[in-house]
């Protein structure tokens, strides 16, 4: 058995591996992990990956979970071209720098607003406040200010001219805000304009197809009571 | 001008970083930046920075994020191997870690010094519901690293010492200071901890947290600085996030 990569593209370091791993033409097999289905705490999926989560890499007899170390994993062992995770020290310093910046900050703010806004009230059927949600999307725009101002500036990739692991981690994330309705691009032009730049390198037919699933968010029916009772533990303490 | 390291050791990721540099022989110049003065907003970091601790400065070269700057100093000091492997599996445990810790640790054993130091300091209230609630994520997280993370390593990403745990043990040692021993019935983190600080040199430790293992007394001997005014609406914004 090759490469197999458990994935649910509903979750955005999932898309990100997905992307990778399709865009440089590394072989592997698709497992699909249903994670409104309860699918990551079966007891199959239990004996694949203890951690029962989502990206999930398996290598022979090596399972390795976490999306930044599967990328580099990822990386390293199918010789990317440079630009992903360049060797020159400094280069590659900036990209460990947003990946380790961006687990804590902009991904935690917009899975944030993806579930304060739809994920709770419609499919968990759990309400939110009008104060939570108006904190979320607020804490969401400063994030998305420091992004601007910190990493991406005037450069045409978040860490130099060329597109590496950072936008692609960055682009999978900012989907999450977007597919709930949030327009965070209307008063953005400069980030606006990245992110064109980065779904162009992607190929845009990957990249839709990555976000197929994620896209729907807004239509997203209820999820049942069984699996809605087993999901929200591990969801309150995923959001915090 | 050399390597400059800004760091407060008052901050977890900061003595990690000062720990590693001073136990490789790192040679730098420590820029001690006061976070309780606010230093860190008033002009005290490089110019254009984004305004946190710890912050490395090499040449012109600025890095942020102590995963970061410690992969760096790895790489750029050519450290023993078993800090940052470069076995292709080995090196990817360390960032499997580095994942997990992200989630459940950072943030999480940060937030006692906030509770008990910072928020009476500033004569701001503090929730008892958010205090129960990070004491819960504390044990939860303590829980998982020891059954799930360490297992029956003796290492958090393998049989060696690697950056994974200099960072971990710091963020441990925060609530330890803060006055809650979270070694207490756990015996396999404790025998970690012992084998780390072991490897890293009693003394070593000691030095570097020197300054957070004196903060319940300075704080009661009312010796701490006044944060700046204008730096206390930055402290309860930071309050008000504890979840």
């Amino acid at each position: 058995m090759g490469l197999e990569l458990f994935l649910d593209l509903l979750s955005q370091p999932c898309r990100a591996v997905y992307i990778f791993a399709r865009k440089n033409s590394i072989p592997f097999e698709l497992r699909i992990v249903e994670l409104l289905k309860g699918q990551h705490l079966s007891e199959d999926f239990a004996l694949v990956n203890p951690a029962q989560k989502v990206p999930a890499l398996k290598d022979g007899d090596f399972t390795l979970t976490e999306s930044v170390a599967i990328l580099l994993y990822l990386t390293r062992k199918f010789q990317v071209p440079d630009h992903w995770y360049p060797q020159e020290l400094q280069a590659r310093a900036r990209v460990d720098e947003y990946l380790s910046w961006q687990h804590t900050n902009l991904r935690r703010h917009c899975l944030r607003a993806l579930w304060h806004k739809i994920m709770f009230p419609v499919v968990l059927g759990e309400p939110v406040s009008p104060e939570i949600l108006e904190t979320t999307l607020a804490e969401l725009d400063l994030t998305l200010q420091i992004l601007e101002d910190n990493f991406l500036q005037d450069k045409a990739f978040l860490v130099g001219p060329h597109i590496s692991l950072a936008d692609l981690v960055a682009i999978t994330e900012l989907m999450h805000p977007v597919s709930a309705g949030c327009r965070i691009y209307d008063s953005r032009p400069k980030l606006a304009a990245w992110s064109q730049r980065v779904e162009a390198e992607v190929g845009r037919p990957l990249f839709q197809e990555a976000h197929e699933v994620i896209l729907r968010a807004g239509n997203f029916p209820p999820a049942d009571p069984s699996v809605k009772q087993k999901l929200l533990p591990r969801v309150m303490a995923m959001i915090g | 001008m050399g390597l400059e390291l800004f760091l407060d050791l008052l901050s977890q990721p900061c003595r990690a970083v000062y720990i590693f540099a001073r136990k490789n022989s790192i040679p730098f110049e420590l820029r001690p930046v006061e976070l309780l003065k606010g230093q860190h907003v008033k002009g005290f970091l490089p110019a254009g920075s984004q305004q946190v601790v710890p912050l490395l400065k090499d040449g012109d070269f600025v890095l942020h994020q102590s995963a970061a700057i410690l992969i760096y100093l790895s790489c750029k000091y050519q450290v023993a191997d078993h800090w940052y492997p470069a076995d292709l599996q080995a090196r990817a445990r360390v960032h499997e870690y580095l994942g997990w810790h992200a989630d459940f640790i950072r943030g999480t054993f940060g937030v006692c010094l906030w509770t008990q130091v910072l928020a009476p300091l500033i004569g701001a209230p503090v929730p008892e519901e958010k205090v129960t609630r990070n004491r819960a994520a504390v044990d939860s997280a303590l829980q998982q690293l020891e059954e799930q993370v360490l297992g029956d390593k003796a290492f958090l990403a393998g049989p060696q010492l690697t950056l994974a745990d200099l960072l971990a043990l710091e963020e441990l040692m925060q609530v330890v200071a803060l006055g809650r021993d979270v070694f207490a019935g756990r015996p396999r983190l404790a025998a970690w901890r012992g084998r780390v600080e072991a490897a890293l040199g009693a003394d070593l430790c000691r030095e570097a947290r020197g300054p957070i293992l004196n903060i319940l007394e300075q704080a009661a001997g009312r010796q701490l600085p006044q944060p700046p005014a204008e730096f206390r609406h930055r402290m309860l914004l930071r309050l008000s996030r504890i979840p």
